[in-house]
This record gives structure tokens, sequence and C-alpha cells, in this order.
């Protein structure tokens, strides 16, 4: 297997100016105002991909992910070391392309394809795959800075994964576009999977990761952890987050706390739009432990709806079996099924203690007139 | 891996595709010849350029050619009714150099923000960042050939014949004047990532620079024999513009030493009496000139990019 990324000890440091001014006055006249300041983002990363590999980049948020897509796609200057690059690529870096707002869907689309290194006569072949993908048929001769921001992202997407790439590399944009379109994608990345390209796929969603990628890089603060088969990163990265909490936490607290189930008074997790909702959170403790409780709630794509710990109010609990009541006053959601995450935090340090991913899925069903995710109520009168 | 998939065809083996190195910092033949793999994006950026300035416009390219069709109507009018300097033809003469002048006014008033504008895409896709410099010189190249259209339409209507012999030169001098246009854009727009405020200081000093070259007066008849006097020719003709505006000057305006419209029997040196061989001498010395500067330019802001992400 030929090796398509080869990144060959890379590091990228920035330079972080405080109270700097950019006048040319100021310059002048107070050159040695504000300290520069040297972060290290990355430090010395090095890994290949092989041609048809699907690796994922699993990190906490600031562990330098989006830095060393930036370096591999040549948006960035590694400080030192190299990548070696085979075939085209394209990218899609956190939210949209850059496009220029001015033009139409059209021009940008002809734009965007040259920017990423795809002649005219490429993209013209592609044109009506990418329009089509995108769904945004009648607004694409519409100058770009009237679209919403999911339509900015179809429309970039559509685009990379239409011009026929050899590498496709992909930075958290799954979290953005309603979740049809967020299915569309996924399928489309499973297609390139199995016509053996090389992706990259940075994603906080631990489930993704798991579903499409055949390997998984692990950042922590600029250092690589951990670079093996996809299981066995997911396994070190959720190890690290224990051992930072033993570390913040001399107690040995790591395995004492465990969260066995999340349950329902009635049993089902099916609810209407709008009613609320009482969990019980099953968690056995070896010791005496005062700490908080959190839960998150994702949609199906990765899209974080919500995280509470409710006002930081601590959890007292004893050794033995626990049982924690968690009270959704009202769960304003439209339809779909939600993700529900739960864990134990230190409330000192903020540090993970317990951890349960996916403790249980809420289905919501919704008999109302609108979109998205959630419902805000809104009432429409002229004045 | 091992096993076969099931559903869509195998993607093409990558096995003898050529290897991209990304590296701190790349040789400038490594820059170069990104460059020039890059220039289907480059008139792509032109033509979007161009597009949102005439967006909207079905009569588009056909204002860019009014407006200064428009502007030579005017100075023929004030130049030859109201402002009689003397010098027949003073608006062959005028326009000659300003189309040459505007070329680099427009380059470089466009090219030094446009780093700093386009930050959101500089940020987020990966491309020879000097080619957003580069489109905004090949926009103005774009409307100097339409000025120059106007122009030679001028010069027909006029009946005035241009220089055949010294047009061979005019390609050199077009090019110097793209290569050293372009050097400058390249750096400015660099530079100004870093001093915000360049571009207002860029606009002030080309009003300075615009005095300094030979446009609206002619530089034979008012400042050569004070300069040469005092040895400073040289130093005049420092500035690249010069002698590009001169040699357009000689090729449309054609007369170096005139018959005065005011006063009868009156002579006026206009342009330097230099043999074709000189011009083409001192052309192609300063087309060398211009392609070193670029070759420094693409040097320069290859240092100054690597620090854009911290600054933008
Ligand atoms: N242009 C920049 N200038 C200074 N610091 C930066 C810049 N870009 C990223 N960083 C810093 O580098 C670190 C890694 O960022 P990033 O790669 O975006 O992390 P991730 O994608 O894993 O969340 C962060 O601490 C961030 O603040
Ligand atoms: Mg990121």
């Amino acid at each position: 297997m030929v090796a398509v990324i080869d990144v060959q000890d890379i590091s990228k440091s920035f330079k972080i100016h405080h109270e700097r001014n950019q006048s040319l006055k100021e310059r002048l006249l107070h050159p040695r105002t504000g300290s520069t300041e040297v972060f290290h983002a990355l430090n010395n990363i090095s890994f290949t991909v092989g041609q048809g590999e699907t690796v994922g980049i699993v990190g906490h948020n600031g562990s330098g992910k989006s830095t060393l897509l930036k370096c591999i796609c040549g948006v960035l200057k590694p400080t030192s070391g190299e990548i070696r690059l085979r075939g085209s690529l394209a990218a899609l870096l956190e939210l949209g392309a850059g496009f220029q707002t001015e033009l139409s869907g059209r021009d940008n689309v002809y734009l965007y394809g040259a920017m990423l290194g795809f002649s005219k006569n490429m993209v013209d072949a592609i044109f009506d795959e990418v329009v089509d993908f995108s769904e945004i048929e009648q607004f694409i001769d519409t100058q770009v800075k009237f679209y919403s921001s999911g339509m900015y992202v179809r429309l970039a997407f559509a685009v990379a994964v239409n011009v026929d790439p050899d590498i496709l590399v992909v930075d958290e944009v799954l979290a953005v576009g309603d979740e049809r379109f967020q299915a569309k994608c996924v399928d489309r990345i499973q297609r390139f999977r199995e016509e053996g390209r090389t992706i990259l796929f940075v994603t906080h969603n631990a489930d993704q990761v798991r579903a499409l990628c055949d390997r998984a890089v692990v950042l922590e603060s600029g250092d690589m952890i951990a670079d093996g088969a996809t299981q066995d990163s997911l396994r070190i990265f959720r190890e690290h987050l224990m051992q930072d909490a033993v570390a913040h936490d001399s107690a040995q607290l790591l395995g004492t706390i465990t969260i066995d189930s999340v349950t329902t008074p009635e049993g089902s997790f099916d609810i209407k739009s709008g009613s609320g909702l009482h969990l019980d959170a099953a968690v056995t403790s070896q010791t005496a432990y005062s700490g908080s409780f959190v839960i998150e709630l994702f949609t199906r794509g990765g899209l974080l709806v919500s995280r509470s710990d409710a006002q930081g109010s601590p959890v007292n609990l004893l050794p033995g079996r626990n049982v924690i009541g968690i009270d959704l006053a009202q769960v304003p959601l439209l339809d779909g099924i939600y993700d529900l995450n739960v864990g134990v935090l230190d409330h000192h340090a903020n540090t993970v203690i317990a951890w349960s991913e996916k403790a249980a899925s809420i289905q919501v069903t919704y008999d109302g007139r609108e979109g998205g995710i959630v419902e805000l109520g809104a009432s429409i009168r002229q004045q | 891996m091992n096993e076969a998939p099931l559903v869509g065809q195998q993607h093409r083996s990558l096995d003898d595709t050529p290897v991209r190195v990304v590296s701190a910092r790349p040789t400038l033949s490594t820059r170069l010849k990104t460059l020039w793999s890059r220039r289907e994006l480059l008139i792509g950026l032109v033509w979007s350029d161009i597009r949102i300035k005439y967006k909207n416009s079905t009569l588009g390219i056909f204002w860019s050619m009014l407006s200064p069709a428009f502007t030579l109507g005017v100075y023929f009018l004030v130049f030859s009714v109201f402002l009689r300097n003397g010098i027949p033809n003073f608006v062959i003469y005028l326009f000659s150099g300003l189309v040459v002048w505007n070329m680099f006014q427009n380059s470089i008033n466009t090219a030094t923000g446009v780093i700093v504008d386009r930050a959101a895409l500089v940020k987020k896709v990966s491309f020879p960042r000097e080619i957003l410099a580069l489109s905004n010189v090949g926009a103005a190249v774009v409307y100097f050939v339409v000025q120059l259209v106007v122009l030679i339409i001028f010069v027909a209507a006029l009946g005035h014949a241009p220089a055949w012999r010294f047009l061979l030169i005019l390609p050199i001098s077009f090019l110097s004047l793209y290569f050293f246009t372009s050097a400058l854009a390249m750096v400015m727009s660099a530079i100004n990532v870093y001093l915000r405020d360049m571009k207002h200081l860029m606009e002030v000093l080309l009003q300075l620079w615009f005095w300094l070259t030979p446009v609206v007066y002619s530089y034979e008849n008012s400042i050569a024999p004070h300069l040469s006097r005092r040895g400073l020719t040289i130093i005049y003709f420092l500035n690249p513009i010069t002698l590009i505006v001169v040699t357009f000057q000689r090729v449309f305006y054609v007369g170096t030493v005139v018959k005065s419209t005011v006063a009868p029997y009156a002579k006026i040196n206009i342009l330097p009496t230099w043999s074709f061989d000189r011009f083409l001498e001192l052309n192609l010395a300063l087309f060398a000139v211009t392609v070193v500067l670029f070759l420094i330019a693409e040097a320069i802001f290859g240092r100054l990019e690597g620090n854009f992400e911290s600054e933008l």
C-alpha cells in the first residue's frame, strides 16, 4: 500500500501578540510595546496514511486537530518538518470555504474548484452533480451573500466531494446542516471509503469515528498520544480523560465510580415535544464522593444541543448504589432522536471521573410546523 | 483493505503519482513552479474580479471602454480649447502615459489590501497566496488593454500614425511594466498584513510617484535640462515607470521635437531624441531588472507569508 499522506516530524508554533497594534504609527512610535509569546500547537507529529485508509483525528478542543489538518492541506506552513502528499486533495476546513460572497453560487463553484486545483473542464463535468448534491438548484445563480449558513456549507461540501479528489480532508463540518444532509454526507464519505479513496476525518463525535474510520490518531495538547486501530485509540483517548481526572484529584478515583444505567419510570424514552422528562441514573461508587453531574444531549448528526450541570449543584454519592434523578422540565425539541451522555465531574478541576456515552436515546415526536431542532414558539404578526 | 469492496468502482491507484511536499520553507524554484501550475486559478480570479466590478451590468465591458473614452474626450476638449499649452495633439501624449500609469496605480491600490480583505479565504483554502495580488494586477491588465484599444481608436481617428518601428519595443516595455507592478503588488500585499495602514500610505505615495513620472508634463521640455546639468538624470530614471511611459509616448505620440501651436516658429523638445537602438537597449535592460525584482519579491513574499495566520 502506497503512502498517500506522509507526515514527517511536523511541528507548528504560533506567535501570539499581546496588545500589539498593527498600525504603522504605533509600531514606529512604540516598537517594543506588547510581548510576543510562542505557542506550540503541534510537537513532532509523524504518521502515514496509506491509500484507501480512513483515518480519524480525535482530541479535545485546542489539542491541535485543525492545525494539523491545515498543515496537511497547505493552508498553514509547518514551522518544521515536512508533509509528502500524493494525488489531488480536497479539504473542508471548519465552516465554509471562503466563498466570494459577491459572486453567484455558480461562479463560486468554478472558483472554488480552481482553488482546489481542478480545471474548468473538470468542474464543467461535475457541475450538475454538485448542484444536485447541494440541493440549492433555485439559488445557484443567486449571490452567495444571500445564502443561509446551511446552504453555504452544503455547496462547499458538494464541491469538495464531487471534484473527484484522491484525498478528502474533513474538519468538523458535519456538525452543520440538517440531519438529512449530514446523513447524505456520511453516506458519501462511506462511498469514498469503498472506492478506496483516502480520507482524513476530524470530529469530536466518537461514534462517527467508530463508524467511519479504520484508524484513529489521538492528539493531546499538540502531542500525538496514540495512532492505531480506532477502538484502541478511542480507548486511549478515554483513559487519558480519566488520567487527567486522577492527576488533578489525588484520590484514586479512576474506576471507582461507574454509571450503570439511565432509565425512565415509564421505561420508554419516547416523548412528545414540549413535555417534560424524568430520568434516573444508577451510579455505583466505591467511596463517598461529592462532584457534579453533567448531562449532554446530541443530535444524531453530532451537534451538541445542550450541556448542563444544573448550575453546578453537587451530587453526594454514597458508597454503593446511588440513584440520581434528572428532571428535564420541558424538552422543546423537534422530531428526531437525541443521544444522551451523562457523566460525573470533579467540580473543582472540571475533569471527568465517570462517563457514559450514549447512555440513552430520546425519541421526540413533534407535530407542529417548525423545522430544525428546537421549538422557538415563534408567532408572526403585522404591527 | 484486503477484501474487495462490494459497491462502487475502485479509485485509481496512486502508486505512480508524483509526490507533493509541504514544508516549512519551499525553495524559490518550487514556489515558482507551484505558481505556474496554478495559472488557471489566476485567470479565474481575474475574471471574478472583473465580474464583481461590473456585476449585474449587461453593458459590462462596454462601460469599461466608455469611461476612458469619456476621459479622453474631456482631455481633448480641455487641452485643445481651454488650456492650450502649445503642444500639438497633447491628448495623445497625455493618454499614452496615463494608460501605463493607470495600470500601475490600479494594481498597487487594489493589491495592497487584498490579502487582508480575503483573510477568510487565506485561512481556509490552500493556494499560493501571491495569486491574490497577481489577480489584481491581472484585472488591471485587462483594463489596460481596454484603454489601449480606446487609445488606438483615438489615434486612428485623429489620423495620427504611430512610430511603427518602435512598436516592436512595446511588448518588452509592457512586460517590464507587468513584472515591476507584480513585484511591488506582492510585496505590498504581504507588508500590509503586518502594517495595516500601508494601504493608506501607499495611496499617498502613489500621488507623489505620479508627479515624479512624466505623464502630464514633458520630461524633455521641463526638467531634463535641470537634471542633466546636475547629473541627476540617472536618479530620475531609477523610477522604472518613467522609461515605460516614455516608450509608450514615443510609440503613440511619435514626435520628439514639435512645433508649438501657440508661438509661431518656437520648437518644443517633448521626448528624448534617442535612437531606436538606444530605446531597445534601455528597455531590455529594464526588462532584465524587473524580472530580477519579481524573483526577489517572490522570495520576500515567501518569507512574510509564513506568519500570516498570526496576523490575520
Ligand atoms: N492562528 C492562530 N494563532 C494563534 N494560536 C492559534 C491559531 N490557530 C490555532 N491556535 C491555537 O492552537 C491550538 C490548537 O488549535 P486547533 O488546532 O484549532 O485545535 P482543535 O481543532 O483540536 O480544537 C489552540 O490552543 C488554539 O488556540
Ligand atoms: Mg478544530
